[in-house]
């Protein structure tokens, strides 16, 4: 900590000195103070009703999952190109509307059975949804290809400011091109789901709850979106792991994250390889919307902004470039936001988002997983 | 009707940027009189043709006025956000926040005052004055020590604005009671209350407003400007979108009961005349002006144009950068307690981040780093958007306002494509004119001689 604020004090890296600030203490101990007055109302809460708690825990992990996906994207896109990719947020809510509309207008959910009168219903239902996510998978994927076409390639030597506003007026056209009635609407919508979310309560081993009966005192509820959320988030992970690291062009990923110029003189293509970063990206975000859909069940056009904002905060806690850090930072974001609805109030939670982003850059500007940051390029 | 809408509308943006340059021209003549009487002129033109003195005819009318008023405040918030942004390199998206905090600040002491309550104007008067005082008092202390971490210099700041704050509240609410009988209620209004005190009333709110989001700025910006440039545009975008929160939190959250949250501030008294908008848009135009030209200003802008070498310069690039975003939220606080002023109702609908781009998106239009385009720009932002496609697409259906908000990315888009510099570039006019240094060629920059020259 001492070394990190110190050079941001320093005036040329060169002569930087290993030397305690002065009155460093007064800072430390300020963040000291309020992490401990977190821990003790985390603490004292959960003493109180830990039964209740650990719902908001359970909260806090399903957020904190779906942030997860989005979060691979951003991270990343911004390991690679050095941006912020604003418009993520707003693939993620296209994944959302794509799988509202294969489910409402084509009944894609349910062709297994109409296809194969015979099949069971189970089986087709798990097609069916299967279906409806890859297909958001698509559509998300060709979308984020052409937006990095048509508008982060041609900036792509620019300065990385314009790029940034770049990104920012996609994201408003998007936001606003669904706002039209023509599109999405204005409005919320109600989400029609591909599969019903049954849940169950966990007190004396796991009961199933039954319709109109409410759980008993004391209980934890979880469903079954919450277990599809927390798997499908550590397959993308595994996944990614695998891609980038064992994989040829995982290797190019790395290798233009590192140093572009030396990639592209090693053969690499960096402008496909940034544009496969970008498609990868946007299929997890599609993903992440249509899950999150299904569990929150009401979309509008301006679903993808905080979500978004969040997932890159996260990003950035765990260390921007890194994906097991994207979880991490996920998952922590998950639960800042439930515990603060939970026990500060409704309307901060995306208040604190921000908070820990900015504690976070100021004790530890490279992240948790972060590598120390290389100069810049 | 409609055709003949446009073309009014088109001729007004026209004869609107013809009287900016007009101003801009008399400002600069070097003559003090000539200077003083042209202001003084264009002053009483727009208010002539807002009151004729004679006959009925109305040359601008009340919609043109809200126009004008509504394109001051944000030409104040533009130029603040282009001295942070287009001077100093400094990818801001708070301007809007500290717009919010000024005219919910301003609104809140006039408000107050109005219904009999002076707490106020004493609290946030009192509030800002000791604030900005223990602020300089500690800054000399942490000059002293050399090589303090910034979060230790946050922390005594901020300790030291929360007390002086309590201090505030504290002898606010003593002071008070002895002026309680004075102010009278709101209906029937005390001696203090009469027009004339009003004005008064409003010209310090708007001041006090100023500050408050000057302090504010400088308790945000002195750690988050350390961040460095996307993590600290993506910090005061969550800037907005807590001070978004907190307002439509402000009856729940904060105590200030009579901001009514959600529901939005009704009741605020109107007090922005064309006197008041031009005065204080002259004010910030012509601080930033002085500013830019400075030797300060100068050293703001080597932090934009690179900061190892203003560094090497002996330049101390973090005190020019939190200046220059402390005087741009000096300017949006100014802006919003105008803007507040003219409407006379406060939501936070208003201030949510989505709208927070459009001083950026302004910004970038003028021009980075350009007054002249930064002031055109505002004021033809909100007289083609607001005056013309407001009123032309709310003719056409219940989609068309959207479209205005589809319209401005695209625009965005296409000017980062083909015109990244913004439309006017670096072209200033009149008064604002200055010496053009090649920024791209490694060239030794002129004497400073011919500075003065060209104006």
């Amino acid at each position: 900590m001492t070394n990190s604020s110190g050079s941001q004090q320093s005036v040329v890296p060169a002569v930087k000195k290993k030397q305690r600030a002065p009155l460093a203490w007064i800072g430390q101990g300020f963040f000291i103070l309020l992490g401990l007055l977190v821990v003790y109302v985390l603490a004292t809460n959960a003493w109180k009703d830990p039964s209740l708690f650990s719902q908001f825990l359970i909260t806090g992990l399903q957020l904190g999952f779906v942030y997860a996906m989005i979060a691979l994207g951003y991270t990343m896109v911004y390991g690679i190109v050095k941006l912020i990719n604003f418009a993520h947020g707003d693939v993620f809510m296209v994944g959302a509307f794509t799988s509202y509309f294969s489910v409402v207008k084509f009944n894609l959910h349910q062709w297994p059975s109409s296809v194969f009168p015979g099949i069971s219903p189970g089986l087709s239902v798990v097609i069916g949804s299967i279906t409806v996510i890859i297909i958001s998978m698509i559509i998300c994927t060709l979308l984020a290809i052409t937006i990095e076409r048509v508008a982060y390639k041609p900036l792509r030597d620019a300065p990385r400011i314009a790029a940034l506003i770049t990104a920012i007026g996609v994201s408003f056209f998007m936001e606003y091109f669904g706002a039209l009635n023509f599109v999405y609407s204005p409005r919320f919508i109600p989400y029609q789901r591909p599969f019903e979310v049954v849940a169950w309560y966990i007190k004396d081993g796991v009961h199933l709850i039954q319709e109109g009966q409410p759980p008993p005192e004391g209980s934890v509820t979880f469903s079954n979106i919450l277990v599809i959320i927390i798997l499908a988030s550590l397959l993308v992970q595994l996944f990614l792991q695998f891609l980038v690291r064992r994989t040829k062009i995982g290797m190019a990923m790395r290798a233009s994250s590192y140093d572009k110029p030396t990639a592209r003189l090693m053969g690499i293509n960096v402008d496909s390889v940034i544009t496969f970063t970008f498609a990868i990206g946007a299929a997890f975000a599609g993903l992440g919307g249509v899950l999150y859909a299904i569990a929150y069940s009401s979309i509008w056009s301006q679903l993808g902004i905080l979500p978004g904002l969040k997932a890159f905060i996260a990003a950035v806690l765990g260390g921007i470039g890194s994906i097991p850090g994207a979880l991490v930072g996920a998952l922590i974001m998950g639960q800042a936001e439930a515990m603060t609805m939970a026990y500060i109030s409704t309307p901060m939670r995306d208040a604190v988002a921000f908070t820990v982003l900015i504690v976070v850059l100021l004790l530890r500007p490279t992240g948790i997983f972060g590598e120390p940051e290389r100069e810049k390029a | 009707m409609e055709l003949g809408f446009l073309f009014l509308s088109i001729f007004k943006i026209v004869v609107i940027l013809a009287y900016l340059y007009g101003l801009l021209w008399v400002l600069g003549r070097p003559n003090k009189w000539i200077k003083i009487g042209g202001v003084i002129v264009a002053f009483g033109i727009v208010q002539l043709a807002l009151k004729p003195p004679f006959g009925n005819i109305t040359i601008l009318n009340s919609f043109d006025e809200g126009l004008l008023f509504q394109a001051a405040a944000m030409t104040m918030v533009a130029l603040g956000l282009n001295l942070i942004y287009g001077f100093n390199g400094q990818f801001s998206l708070g301007q809007w926040g500290f717009y919010g905090i000024g005219a919910y600040c301003a609104a809140d002491i006039t408000y107050r005052w109005v219904n009999g309550d002076a707490r106020g104007l004493l609290v946030v008067g009192i509030g800002t004055i000791l604030g900005g005082v223990v602020i300089l008092g500690i800054g000399r202390l942490v000059k002293k020590i050399r090589g303090i971490p910034v979060l230790s210099a946050f922390t005594l700041y901020m300790v030291g604005a929360l007390a002086a704050g309590a201090l505030a509240v504290f002898i606010g609410g003593q002071i008070n009671n002895l002026l309680a009988p004075a102010l009278g209620t709101n209906l029937n209004p005390g001696p203090l209350n009469s027009p004339v005190a009003l004005q008064i009333v409003f010209f310090l709110a708007v001041i006090f407003a100023g500050i408050f989001a000057a302090e504010v700025s400088f308790l945000f910006g002195l750690p988050v400007l350390t961040l460095g440039s996307d993590y600290f545009g993506i910090a005061t975008l969550g800037f907005t979108i807590v001070v978004n929160v907190l307002m439509t939190n402000s009856d729940t959250i904060l105590p200030f009961p009579e901001m009514k949250g959600g529901r939005g501030m009704i009741g605020i008294p109107k007090l922005t005349t064309w006197f008041w908008a031009f005065f204080f848009l002259l004010v910030v135009i012509i601080i930033m002006r002085n500013l830019i030209k400075s030797s300060t200003g100068r050293a703001i802008m080597s932090v934009r144009e690179d900061e190892i070498a203003a560094k090497a310069m002996g330049i101390d690039v973090a005190n020019m950068k939190l200046l220059a975003f402390v005087i741009g939220s000096l300017f949006a606080g100014f802006g919003g307690a105008i803007y507040a002023h003219f409407i006379g109702f406060l939501s936070p609908g208003t201030f949510t981040f989505l709208v927070s781009f459009n001083p950026m998106i302004i910004v970038v239009f003028g021009g980075l780093g350009s007054m002249t385009g930064t002031i055109a720009a505002s004021f033809g932002w909100i007289f083609f958007l607001e005056g013309l496609l407001r009123v032309i697409l709310s003719q056409m259906g219940t989609d068309a306002p959207t479209w205005r908000f589809v319209l401005y990315p695209i625009t965005l888009l296409l000017l980062m494509l083909i015109r990244p510099q913004g439309l006017l570039g670096n072209i200033e006019w009149g008064f604002l004119k200055r010496e053009v240094v090649k920024m791209t060629k490694k060239t030794p920059p002129e004497p400073a001689a011919t500075a003065t020259g060209n104006s």
